[in-house]
């Protein structure tokens, strides 16, 4: 069999997977009740069900029908952005808004097609100004801004 | 006449300095990210709902309905200037828009836009006021059943409006159903697919995924690309438009006005589907089709008065029923939420000043906005000039403090990094985010009405044929299914899109 549609095939197999993994967990899982008393694995099961069936139907059209390849993944992008985002979230407490912030700053910025450092630490300046202005000080959002060990 | 007085309340509520003041705010809020590209009202919205918590409720949502009327005037700025949609909704006005800038008419363009914008705001405005209260009336007596349908009604129209593949979007809108009953099962107290995560117990938070697949998705997959934008700054000099623009793009108006408010009270439906519906009809009964696409000044005029009667009217689903019809309205119901306010049709009799003070702050806004905008273009090109990489990582900052100022637990970071992932994948496989969305917000309604119909008809599943409402928002499923899946027609959709890109 040959794959005429790499995008569908792809986007087949995704659903098949989501759609069998919420329908076997929640009826292993959960209790599946009766239509006049549904119980908690009924709804999960029945839509999972849904999904597998639909990703099959994708799937076989993606061997019938021919369709565009899938582009390809920019990881660079990717990966940073999320690891910028995750790595704010958990330097937030320990570090402060500050450098939380240095940290989101400066990790997205090399996801970027070019990266001067001159141009990034003005842009952190900005946006921290910003930052402790409007958020902590405008809006009283109850973050730290320093450091904890440093007794702020 | 009782249209009129409860008007006249709306108004006395939303003259008062403090609400002007908001809806001034929100209207700029909402034109500036409106005008940047990659930032859109769902994120902002989203990043401001906590603070809304020490506003006034009507007060906060004036100030976020300004937001999101204010980003349809920002976006076909961007639309016109650099033929980037600055907003989904004005994607379509890239067709005919930028044409005209680049044959030196983005002046024009820029005002038809606004003028039709601001004439369709007032029409939709009033639309609410006419048609709100006895819609509300009806809904007081809609069971579980009922609700159900119409949620099904406002599912199907979300694939409707969805681009490409009928069949991927219907199995996004189940996956988004499926994320959407992760978390605490309030009938039976289980804890479903928590996978022992303690922060799962309280489901995964609307703002969280939606800024995971629409905000950081669109960030990475705007680092793609690399060129540079195109902006004719210098070529904006007289906005008036020509008597013959003026006849033109009259009819066009009205059309677009009269299509948007209508698309916009179906859930599922506003300001997009209106948008592209507009520019479909404007191109069939044109004497001169040929000329869409090159410069039309209907192709500006008619999807730019029906995105923003599409937009308004979207809230009629929103204030009466307690539907959300897209992610803004469902941000609004999180909003009325935090303030401690049920959303449903009782709100309407029990909070009026809020009810007809939001109805009636649309209209001022509406104002506002057709008065600061044509001044402040010049103002919004410079915004435009900021290059990308100042922009996105400023964009990121502000979406992660939003996301982190929630509940203040890194955790929700890493489930936004989860979707971003998601998403992205998503855009590569041509599975449109919107449905999914549209899913995960009435996931746990869905099955909660579900339960409560097939509890009071002892398991018999006909009761949703039987209803007469009920059977009739599931005809009206059907026979949209219908006519998408329909070759004929669906040759004609695919036609839109394609032209779109």
């Amino acid at each position: 069999m040959e794959i005429k549609s790499p995008r569908n095939f792809w986007a087949g197999l995704m659903f098949v997977a989501f759609g069998l993994f919420f329908t076997i967990w929640a009826l292993m899982n959960y209790q599946m009740g009766s239509a006049v008393r549904m119980g908690p694995a009924y709804f999960p099961a029945v839509l999972g069900g849904l999904l597998a069936f639909l990703g099959l139907a994708i799937l076989l059209m993606s061997v019938t029908v021919s369709g565009p390849r899938v582009d390809r993944f920019h990881f660079r992008p990717l990966l940073l952005i999320l690891l910028g985002n995750v790595a704010y979230g958990y330097t937030m407490k320990p570090l402060g808004l500050v450098l939380a912030t240095g940290v989101l700053v400066f990790i997205s910025a090399f996801g970027g097609h070019e990266f001067k450092w001159k141009e990034v630490a003005l842009l952190y300046v900005v946006l921290i100004v910003f930052s402790v202005l409007v958020f902590v000080k405008g809006l009283t959002l109850p973050f730290p801004l320093w450091p904890e060990v440093l007794g702020y | 006449m009782d249209v009129f007085d409860n008007l006249m309340l709306g108004f006395s509520v939303a003259i008062t300095p403090m609400h002007l003041l908001y809806a001034l705010i929100g209207c700029l809020l909402g034109t500036m990210i409106g005008v940047l590209p990659g930032v859109g009202p769902v994120a902002t919205i989203a990043m401001l709902l906590p603070i809304t918590f020490n506003l006034q409720p009507v007060a906060a949502l004036i100030m976020l309905a300004g937001i999101y009327y204010g980003s349809q005037y920002g976006g076909s700025t961007t639309a016109i200037l650099v033929n980037l949609p600055g907003e989904t909704s004005s994607v379509v006005t890239c067709l005919d828009g930028y044409q005209m800038a680049r044959q030196g008419r983005a002046g024009p363009a820029l005002a038809i836009s606004a003028i039709g914008s601001f004439f369709a705001g007032c029409v939709a405005t009033l639309i609410i006021a006419i048609a709100a209260p006895p819609l509300a009336e009806v809904a007081l007596k809609f069971g579980p059943s009922e609700y159900f349908s119409l949620m099904v009604l406002g599912l199907v129209a979300a694939t409707v409006l969805a681009h490409g593949s009928l069949i991927k979007a219907i199995a996004m809108v189940l996956l988004g159903l499926l994320l959407g009953l992760i978390g605490t099962d309030v009938n039976s107290g289980v804890l479903r697919f928590t996978f022992g995560i303690p922060e799962l117990s309280d489901g995964i938070g609307f703002v969280v995924v939606a800024m995971g697949m629409f905000g950081l998705a669109e960030i990475i997959a705007n680092l793609e690309l690399k060129g540079s934008r195109e902006v004719f700054t210098g070529k904006v000099k007289s906005l008036m438009p020509t008597k013959e623009d003026f006849k033109r793009a009259w009819p066009a108006v009205l059309r677009g006005t009269a299509l948007g408010s209508f698309l916009g009270i179906l859930p599922g439906g506003g300001s997009i589907l209106a948008a592209f519906g507009s520019y479909t009809v404007e191109k069939k009964v044109s004497k001169h089709p040929e000329q869409f696409g090159k410069g039309a000044i209907e192709g500006v005029a008619g999807p730019e008065s029906a995105n923003n009667a599409g937009a308004q009217t979207s809230f009629i689903p929103m204030l009466t029923l307690g539907i959300p019809g897209n992610a803004v309205m469902a941000l609004m119901i999180g909003a009325l939420m935090i303030q401690g306010i049920a959303p449903g049709p009782q709100v309407m009799s029990e909070k009026p000043d809020l009810f007809w003070g939001l109805i009636a702050s649309m209209w001022i806004g509406n104002a506002m906005l057709v008065v600061l905008n044509l001044p402040l273009i010049g103002l919004w090109i410079k915004l435009l000039t900021v290059p990308y990489r100042y922009l996105y990582p400023s964009i990121l900052v502000f979406m992660a403090v939003g996301v982190f100022s929630l509940s203040n637990n890194p955790f929700d970071l890493v489930v936004m990094a989860v979707f971003g992932l998601l998403g992205y994948i998503c855009t590569k496989l041509e599975c449109e985010p919107a449905p999914m969305i549209l899913g995960f917000i009435l996931g746990p309604l869905m099955e909660e009405n579900l339960r409560r119909a097939m509890l009071l008809s002892r398991g018999d599943p006909t009761v949703f044929f039987t209803k007469p409402i009920s059977a009739g928002f599931i005809t009206a499923s059907i026979i949209l299914l219908v006519i998408v899946a329909l070759p004929a027609l669906r040759k004609k959709r695919q036609e839109v899109f394609v032209e779109e890109t």
